[in-house]
């Protein structure tokens, strides 16, 4: 079967569930899409269920930290899929870290449960309603969130890998 | 299709009087678990009644490590995640930077790269087929095939000099041409591991105690197993044809003509099986790969540009441009437009992906790895719940889960 197109995607999700999500471009075509986080579980659960667009497959689950995006630092990126019509699109959802907390999909997708856990250990992201929220990679005493931004990689006074010496 | 709840509700049984459980610790070390993994099993007697797993003893942080290493440095990350078929990563990583960067690579790189992808494949189902002989107690299929791994990473080292962490490649291409003795090393593994690997099929494929062993254990539905994001060989043993290699091609691979296997069941023979074909498979692929190659233009190894591509390393003493473009390679100062990428290979064990994101900047802003092992391995107590202990070993065997990839 032909793949879904980025038209069919969007217009079948805007007649079945309202405005709820808004298009971000991108220019490797997959379709990716913003979602609030209010809607987020809906939005994922219509897109599982419904038999025109069955993207029944979490490919990947993984956070993203923005932090001077002020009141949206974290994001949590989802790849689904449709098998059958070798579709692929992308959700993202921002939340502030304040209070950093996302509807778990767990009860959508059973393979979500490690990822939501992989993306709690390393960005401090919350999911709500997650059977076993623990850490996964790291050690259970740790407390930071080693992929945030704000832990550099070296000592942060170093200067000489720094972009604006190579021209940026 | 079940949700969780209506799924864990069929075995839960208010009315089951208490039995005192043991708990029984399968590792972190444990001789029959191929790596470091700890499963914490409730038993009842020999069955297993739960587990749960304990995993990341080997995690070092390739993707926070990735954000502060230009790209051509991300790749021997790559190396170790599934150790057993380091071309594939390679190969994978450079793909996902060539469609950030928008790279064509010649034909003929095209169908080199298929040629040390299907090699590492071959190794791959390879080891963890043997093995899970020798996990059902067949040691001397084994040690037969086993030195056959070794001719292929023979071919490796021909390739670019190391065996296991082969950092295969570039961005663009390869480093160097094959030399002829990579195709007559090929055709020489070609003409002689059939025999091998036929002879060592013979003696499990249709061996009563392996099929007793084997048949039924570790068995999973579709529904489940697309539910848990199984991929890959597992995927197929439970009867759905999806390979990335057909689906999406990538690398040519729609110039080739294979099959793609498929079981019925889900459960560990159906995986052994499947794995087997897969290697057929492969061997054709590899034949017709060399064939191509043969037919293409010689000595064509990587996509014309100074920009992203290496030069010689003769040149780099004596010509000046060559100099500054090796210079600003290595520092990492590829125009990288800022985007998104994600790419998906088809690794020996499911789908191997790359989240890429970039700013534009000299690093990956952020690289995250879909692992496909790390998401399968969730289902392994569902796939060995009620079982027997000893089944434990041989589903987790079949499963062809990596300690490194695992971890990442």
């Amino acid at each position: 079967m032909d793949p879904l197109s980025h038209d069919q995607i969007e217009s079948h999700i805007r007649t079945q569930l309202g405005d709820v999500f808004t298009i971000i471009p991108d220019s490797y075509g997959v379709f990716t899409m913003e979602v609030p986080l209010q809607q987020l579980y809906r939005v994922v659960q219509f897109l599982f269920k419904d038999e025109a667009l069955g993207f029944n497959f979490l490919t990947d689950l993984c956070g993203v930290h923005y932090p001077d995006d002020q009141g949206r630092e974290l994001c949590v990126v989802y790849h689904l899929q449709n098998m059958k019509r070798q579709t692929r699109m992308r959700i993202k959802t921002f939340v502030s870290s304040e209070k950093p907390e996302v509807p778990s999909l767990t009860g959508i997708y059973a393979s979500a449960n490690w990822m939501e856990r992989e993306t709690y250990d390393f960005y401090g992201i919350r999911f709500l309603g997650h059977p076993d929220l623990r850490r996964i990679l790291n050690m259970d005493e740790m407390v930071e969130f080693p992929m945030r931004k704000e832990f550099p990689l070296e000592d942060p006074l170093r200067e000489d890998k720094e972009d604006f010496h190579f021209g940026r | 299709m079940k949700t969780n709840l209506e799924y864990r509700a069929e075995f839960l049984n208010p009315d089951m009087p208490e039995i005192p459980y043991t708990t029984l610790n399968l590792g972190p070390t444990h001789p029959a678990t191929h790596g470091i993994f700890q499963n914490v099993l409730k038993m009842d007697g020999e069955r297993i009644v739960s587990g749960e797993q304990t995993i990341g003893y080997i995690h070092r942080a390739f993707e926070k490590i990735a954000e502060r290493r230009p790209f051509y440095q991300i790749t021997p990350l790559t190396d170790r995640l599934n150790y057993c078929s380091a071309p594939i990563n390679n190969t994978g990583w450079y793909l996902t930077v060539e469609k950030l960067l928008g790279v064509k690579v010649p034909k003929r790189v095209d169908y080199m790269r298929v040629m040390v992808m299907e090699l590492a494949r071959v190794a791959d189902h390879l080891i963890c087929n043997s093995i899970l002989g020798v996990d059902t107690g067949a040691l001397t299929g084994f040690t037969y095939v086993y030195q056959y791994r070794e001719k292929i990473y023979e071919i490796y080292e021909e390739i670019c000099g190391a065996r296991l962490t082969t950092n295969m490649g570039r961005i663009g291409g390869f480093e160097r041409d094959f030399s002829p003795k990579v195709f007559e090393l090929t055709r020489k593994f070609l003409k002689e591991f059939p025999v091998v690997w036929r002879e060592f099929e013979s003696l499990l494929s249709r061996n009563r105690i392996f099929m007793d062993r084997t048949i039924d254990t570790g068995a999973i539905s579709v529904e489940r197993a697309l539910n848990y994001g199984l991929t890959g060989p597992n995927l197929r043993a439970c009867g759905i044809d999806y390979d990335i290699r057909t689906a999406e091609p990538y690398c040519s691979y729609e110039d080739f003509i294979f099959d793609v296997p498929v079981g019925t069941t889900g459960d560990t023979y159906d995986r052994f099986v499947v794995r087997n074909e897969e290697i057929w498979q492969s061997l054709s692929l590899i034949e017709q790969a060399l064939n191509k190659i043969e037919a293409e233009p010689a000595g064509v190894f990587h996509a014309d540009s100074d920009h992203y591509y290496l030069p010689p390393k003769q040149e780099v003493y004596k010509n000046m441009e060559a100099l500054i473009y090796h210079f600003k390679i290595i520092m990492g100062e590829i125009e990288a437009p800022a985007g998104e990428v994600y790419h998906a290979v088809e690794g020996a064990n499911g789908e191997l992906g790359f989240y890429l994101i970039s700013d534009g900047g000299r690093t990956p802003y952020r690289l995250h790895f879909r692992r496909p092992c790390f998401i399968y391995y969730q289902a392994f107590p569902e796939m060995v719940r009620g079982q027997m202990l000893s089944d434990a070993i041989v589903v987790m065997s079949s499963l062809n889960v990596i300690a490194g990839e695992l971890d990442a």
